[in-house]
């Protein structure tokens, strides 16, 4: 067991590493921008007092180096600075009670994205891994051809594509679920589900497309295994075959595909909460980048970043216990 | 007691490749009586494996059964539903795998997987066959019966996941086990002792078997009958005896005759002579782990030197050591008695061209984007500046120096080879560079005999023509025999003895050396008893190996 | 409702027995009925019930009541598509097998019709975008005085549409068709370069870092890592914000930007599987017989790994340019990518959605921005199409 501990310890420094080193990428990349946070803050009309004021304010004046760690250590404190937005209204209304800090705005919409992977993760876990297993099992037959052009075209399709096919189904021409997804707080759980069905549909069909294939790729990839012929000539039935010889083999891969897919339904709802107005933080980065809130970009990416790493350092440890040879050493 | 227990008539299989299907197997008969043992021998692609999955009633995907019968204890094994076949295997027709390490399944204990078939079809409850199996590794001679069986796959070696394997299939006490060349991944001194224990149980048990394999002296020591395949087609069938004595085919007596090539012995090397390679007190590691100590030997013009030892002993490191490939971290190696630079992006051109390499894995030594021309020419180009029409009658003179015509070979791309005719191009390949010394490292043990013989007698005459020297890699004593001059024996990193050959085949040797010698099975259907006579079951293969 | 459903399920389910009884007693105990689980079973009635309901749902969309016609128009459409372009791809694929050459013949006879239509789908786009100019009847910029937010396809006038614009014209008076066509050339066109850019890059230091190994390899593996620890879509996302800021300042259109952000972040893709492949092909006994032959390193890349890599490559060229092309058509989308007046399809999409709404009572009228998402999705389902083919083909050639 030690010898996994040390593989473990080893993946979750490296993870933290990655992340760090991400966060330096993040911060220099935004640092690239030309002028500064203060000119673009007051505007073209400002004054150079209140320029020099907000660059005093913000800590502009220092060097680069102590403006990351700065940085580094707010974020690390949960402060990730003051959106631009606001802080540029605040300023224009002579108050100073409309300021909300980046961590304010993001936090709710980091729980409604988070509701609504987790609502499609329970949706296409199950489904894509049972039918996995099934076109697996019925290799080349008209069932797995027909899943197999299917699940080809939902993953080649844009995003927008497949969202605007199923506004057209079922919320314009067979009203069954809202197509603007405009969720609050303090909404009933069963409201929310129904306002949330569309993009989680969306999701769904793009992610059970792409987890099912892997895991039958996995499952095929296995089943030429001679362990797997042999359990065959020992007689056994074909279904405890792939219940009992392949699938704890195949784990590892399976648990791969889930990860890499649940991290792409927290990174790749962008697109998808766009067209549903889905006030989530896809939607606050978009609306970000197009009002260039920098405070704002840098923190939705670090967070993205930071669920990306952390799913496939998760699966990196699934897939590591999974394994016999690691877990019973010689 | 000559009940039949399984009847073949007429079989006929096909399998699918490029949209057809082409034959595997034409109309084969087999019949097997009750305890009886039959050898299945042939070259690979033979259809043997075929032959045998199908006495089971089961096909690999994209292979199917086109015609005849298979009867299996008068129960039609082609007709039957899926769930009667289902009833017959692993209880009745049991079946051991070519490699044990992947025919387990790596994520359950070897117990677990014993006691699968007995409670699947009924026959045990899990705690009989448990003690059941614990009884078999026993009498498979298993170290640590109790406990081998709550290990892992991947924990116990393969010798003895071969022996666990065959207590698996007998797990149901089967009436029919087809053993499918179950110990051709083995090293010499390993095999010996599965051969034993299969042979053992198998009698102990009265079952009735199929033991598939291409090596006749295996063969010889574990069946009644022998039946030889060419290419799908049955050559003959007879008893063990008969079939070794009196081979009535043509085939069958070219496969007997390949154990007979020998090549007359050479004059003693004349003292004073400067050897063409000569490695001295080399001593070599990868990274930390040190795998060479202080291995020296000589190698002259004209000459063969065979590198004899089991996967590991530091065979393969050494001809690395001379090619430069891993520089060695003390000693030199001399070419003409002038040091070598150790690592070969130091060595000039010509040093470079007189040391050749002709590999075990043809299919991996030839690039499969160029044709046979461009293989051969470009160290032609290379090395003697040759090109247009000079390159290519050269080229055209070293297809003819191994046998292919040039006319029909120049542009054909490796992949329209067979086996031989890539290991001859790799020759050739290595013949352009008109080195002084080639390294031969296992270059017949991919091939089938025939094809290996034909390929040790071209190595031969190139030798007597060219003045060449080889240093052969071996871990197949037979080859040795038919080619070598000197023996160098290795054992974990260093030369444990070596010789001329013909002292080296003359006893007194080094103890390892000799269960070297003692352990390569020899065409006399006696041989395993009366070796195990002589040196009693805890004296032969790994046991022996630990105890030195 | 839930009663309703499970008692289907369960008269499936015996409808299932009964066609497996009815096919063992008809067929006399044939394999394929006597073998067969009763899951298969119950999966083919299941197809059968599918089926006919597909076959209701498109004599509906022939409803001669407007409403109901309505209400299935777009899966009588698409029902309708799927069978054209099936005879279609059919017709090709037959064309395929008798004209030609020997080679293109034998490729054609082992065709799954899957992979015919992937290409005839990527000739049309071909000979779209290359000739764009000559067969869109207007402009991409030009605004028609007069015609504005005439979104009615088909062009009959009295449905209220304008038989010059066949697919309607947007809202500020730009003719549809000729902006979809002029799609083709841009929105293709620039997914393909940055793909090439892209290929070019990752190839290059993957094949570099498979040869030397070492520190080289440590060096480019481990920024990889980093740069492909960020999402890509949001790094593009990222970056794209500084380089608006930028691109006026430099006098360098956005598009440029983006193509450089959209290659740097994919080559990373094309790194990894170009350094696999090359590692694959290094150890192999021919590469060390020319290292010890002396080859240099030029030889050894261009001559011994090269060659054998095109296959693996190929098919890798194809995915990243569908997954290019899905980026740059999210990002004009999101409306920072590929910018006005050049004619793209995601800003196309964008720029039109709103009339997806008026699908119930004008089913035309919806098709709009529809066209455009779909043109996008035929080109990337119809690449992936061949790519899947090519890789069974190459799998298929090594067992």
């Amino acid at each position: 067991m030690d010898n996994v501990l040390k593989i473990i310890m080893q993946r979750l420094a490296l993870g933290l590493l990655t992340l760090l080193v991400v966060s330096v990428v993040i911060f220099v990349a935004v640092n690239m921008l030309p002028g500064d946070f203060a000119q673009a803050i007051l505007g073209q009309g400002a004054t150079a007092e209140s320029v020099a004021a907000i660059r005093r304010d913000l800590g502009l004046d220092q060097s680069l180096f102590t403006r990351y760690f700065d940085w580094l250590g707010g974020v690390v404190q949960g402060d990730f600075g003051t959106s631009f937005a606001s802080a540029n209204a605040a300023n224009f209304s002579g108050t100073n009670s409309g300021v909300t800090t980046v961590a304010q705005q993001i936090a709710p919409r980091f729980a409604n994205t988070m509701f609504l992977a987790a609502v499609t993760a329970v949706i296409a876990v199950p489904v894509s891994i049972t039918l996995g297993i099934l076109a697996a099992l019925y290799r080349n037959s008209l069932f797995d051809r027909a899943t197999n052009i299917f699940t080809l075209s939902s993953i080649s399709s844009p995003e927008f594509f497949l969202a605007y096919v199923l506004i057209l189904f079922l919320a314009v021409v067979n009203p069954i679920f809202p197509s603007l997804s405009n969720i609050y707080e303090g909404m009933a759980f069963s409201e929310r589900l129904n306002k949330s069905m569309l993009p989680a549909l969306v999701l769904t069909l793009v992610v059970t497309a792409h987890m099912m294939r892997m895991t039958r790729a996995a499952i095929i990839n296995l089943l030429a295994s001679p362990y797997i012929e042999m359990a065959r000539l020992k007689g056994i039935s074909p279904m405890r075959v792939i219940v009992k010889h392949a699938l704890p083999n195949a784990l590892a891969p399976i648990i791969n595909v889930v990860a890499l897919n649940l991290a792409y339904l927290i990174t790749g709802v962008v697109v998808v909460e766009v067209v549903f107005v889905y006030p989530g933080i896809g939607q606050l980065f978009v609306d970000s980048v197009k009002l260039r809130d920098i405070p704002v970009v840098q923190a939705c990416c670090l967070i993205f970043a930071a669920a990306y790493i952390l799913l496939n350092l998760t699966a990196d440890i699934m897939s590591i216990l999974s394994n016999p040879r690691l877990r019973h050493p010689k | 007691m000559t009940e039949t227990l399984l009847k073949m008539r007429g079989v006929q299989i096909e399998g699918r490749s490029d949209e057809t299907w082409n034959p595997i197997i034409n109309g084969v008969d087999l019949t097997l009586a009750r305890g009886e043992v039959l050898g299945l021998i042939g070259e690979s692609g033979a259809g043997k494996s075929t032959l045998g999955l199908a006495a089971m009633g089961y096909t690999r995907d994209g292979v199917r059964v086109s015609g005849g019968s298979v009867e299996f204890d008068g129960i039609d094994l082609l007709a039957a539903s899926a769930a009667v076949k289902r009833d017959l295997l692993g209880k009745r027709i049991a079946y051991v795998a070519q490699s044990a390490a992947a025919s387990f399944n790596p994520a359950h204990r070897l117990i677990d997987q014993h006691v699968e078939g007995p409670t699947q079809h009924n026959v045990m409850s899990r705690a009989e066959s448990e003690a059941d199996g614990i009884e078999l590794y026993r009498k498979l001679r298993l170290p640590n019966p109790d406990e081998i069986g709550f290990r892992y796959p991947h924990q116990v070696s393969g010798g003895q996941l071969q022996r666990a394997m065959t207590a698996m299939a007998m797990s149901c006490r089967p009436d029919l086990i087809v053993f499918d060349e179950p110990t051709t991944a083995l090293d010499v001194t390993t095999q010996i002792e599965v051969l034993s224990a299969i042979r053992d149980i198998v009698e102990q048990f009265g079952t009735a078997a199929i033991y598939i394999t291409h090596d006749l002296a295996v063969v010889a020591q574990m069946a009644d009958r022998i039946k030889v395949l060419l290419r799908g087609d049955e050559v003959e069938t007879a008893d063990t005896r008969t079939m070794l004595n009196a081979p009535q085919k043509e085939y069958t007596k070219s496969l007997w005759a390949v154990r007979s090539f020998e090549r007359p012995a050479k004059p003693a090397i004349a003292t004073g002579a400067v050897p063409a390679i000569s490695i001295q007190n080399v001593d070599a590691a990868y990274g930390t782990t040190p795998v060479l100590h202080d291995v020296s030997f000589d190698m002259h013009a004209g000459r063969t030197v065979a590198v004899v030892g089991e996967s590991g002993s530091g065979k393969s490191t050494t001809a690395r050591c001379i090619t430069g490939l891993l520089p060695p971290k003390s000693g030199q190696i001399l070419l003409d008695g002038e040091p070598l630079p150790l690592n070969y992006k130091k060595r000039s051109k010509d040093q470079l061209r007189q040391v050749q390499m002709i590999y075990q894995m043809a299919d991996t030594a030839l690039n499969p984007r160029m044709s046979i021309g461009k293989i051969i020419g470009r160290p032609v180009q290379f090395y003697l500046g040759l090109t247009g029409a000079e390159k290519r009658k050269r080229v055209d003179q070293l297809l003819e120096q191994i046998e292919l015509d040039p006319a029909e070979y120049y542009n054909r791309l490796p992949s329209e080879l067979s086996g031989g005719q890539k290991q001859r191009v790799g020759i050739a390949r290595a013949l352009a560079a008109e080195p002084k010394f080639i390294i031969c490292d296992e270059v017949t043990s991919a091939l089938d005999q025939l094809v290996a013989e034909g390929i040790l007698r071209l190595l031969a005459k190139l030798q007597d023509e060219l003045s060449l020297s080889y240093m052969f890699i071996t871990h197949d004593l037979a080859t040795v025999r038919a080619i070598a001059d000197e023996v160098v024996v290795m054992k974990d990193g260093r030369v444990v003895e070596q010789g001329a050959k013909h002292d080296m085949f003359k006893p007194p040797h080094h103890p390892y050396t000799d269960l070297l010698l003692s352990s390569v099975p020899e065409m006399d259907p006696d041989w395993l008893s009366n070796l195990l006579e002589q040196r009693g079951v805890d004296n032969i293969g790994d046991a022996a190996v630990d105890k030195m | 409702m839930m009663i309703w459903i499970l008692a289907a399920l369960v008269g499936m389910g015996a409808l299932a027995w009964g066609f497996r009884f009815a096919g063992q007693q008809v067929t006399g105990q044939k394999p394929v009925f006597r073998d067969m689980p009763f899951g298969v079973a119950y999966g083919y009635v299941l197809a059968g019930f599918a089926a006919c309901c597909l076959v209701w749902a498109y004599y509906q969309g022939h409803s001669s009541d407007p409403l109901v016609a309505n209400k299935f128009f777009f899966l009588r459409i698409g029902i309708e598509g799927f069978i054209i372009f099936a005879i279609a791809a059919w017709l090709f694929r037959l064309a395929g097998r008798n004209v030609g050459t020997a080679w293109t013949k034998k490729l054609f006879r082992a065709m799954p019709l899957t992979a015919a239509f992937g290409i005839l789908i990527i000739l049309i786009y071909a000979v779209l975008a290359i000739f764009a100019g000559a067969l869109a009847p207007y402009g991409q910029e030009q605004i028609i005085p007069g015609v504005a937010a005439n979104i009615t396809p088909g062009g009959d006038p009295a449905l209220g549409g304008n038989p010059d614009f066949p697919l309607g014209t947007d809202q500020i008076g730009r003719d549809i068709l000729s902006r979809l066509i002029y799609g083709a050339q841009n929105t293709v066109g620039i997914a393909f370069a940055t793909t090439l850019l892209a290929f070019f890059l990752g190839g290059a230091f993957g094949f570099l870092a498979a040869t030397f190994g070492g520190w080289l390899d440590q060096i480019l593996s481990r920024m990889v890592d980093v740069l492909m620890a960020i999402p890509s879509l949001i790094f593009a996302l990222l970056l794209m914000t500084i380089a608006s800021v930028w691109a006026p300042r430099l006098g360098v259109p956005l598009t440029v930007f983006m193509v450089v952000i959209i290659a740097v972040i994919d080559s990373t893709r094309v790194f990894r599987l170009s350094r696999a492949v090359g590692q694959n092909i290094v150890v192999m006994d021919y590469i060390e017989a020319a290292k010890l032959r002396g080859e240099g390193l030029g030889y050894l890349i261009f001559r011994e790994i090269l060659p054998n890599a095109t296959a693996p490559l190929l098919a890798e060229f194809g995915l990243r340019f569908c997954f290019v092309f899905l980026t740059i058509a999210a990002l004009s989308f999101l409306g920072v990518g590929i910018q006005p007046p050049l004619a793209d399809w995601g800003t196309m999409v964008r720029d039109l959605s709103s009339f997806v709404n008026y699908a119930q009572f004008a089913p035309m009228a919806a098709t709009a921005p529809l066209l455009a998402a779909g043109a996008i999705a035929l080109l990337t389902v119809a690449v992936n199409f061949v790519v899947d083919w090519m890789l069974h083909k190459s799998s298929g050639l090594k067992e």
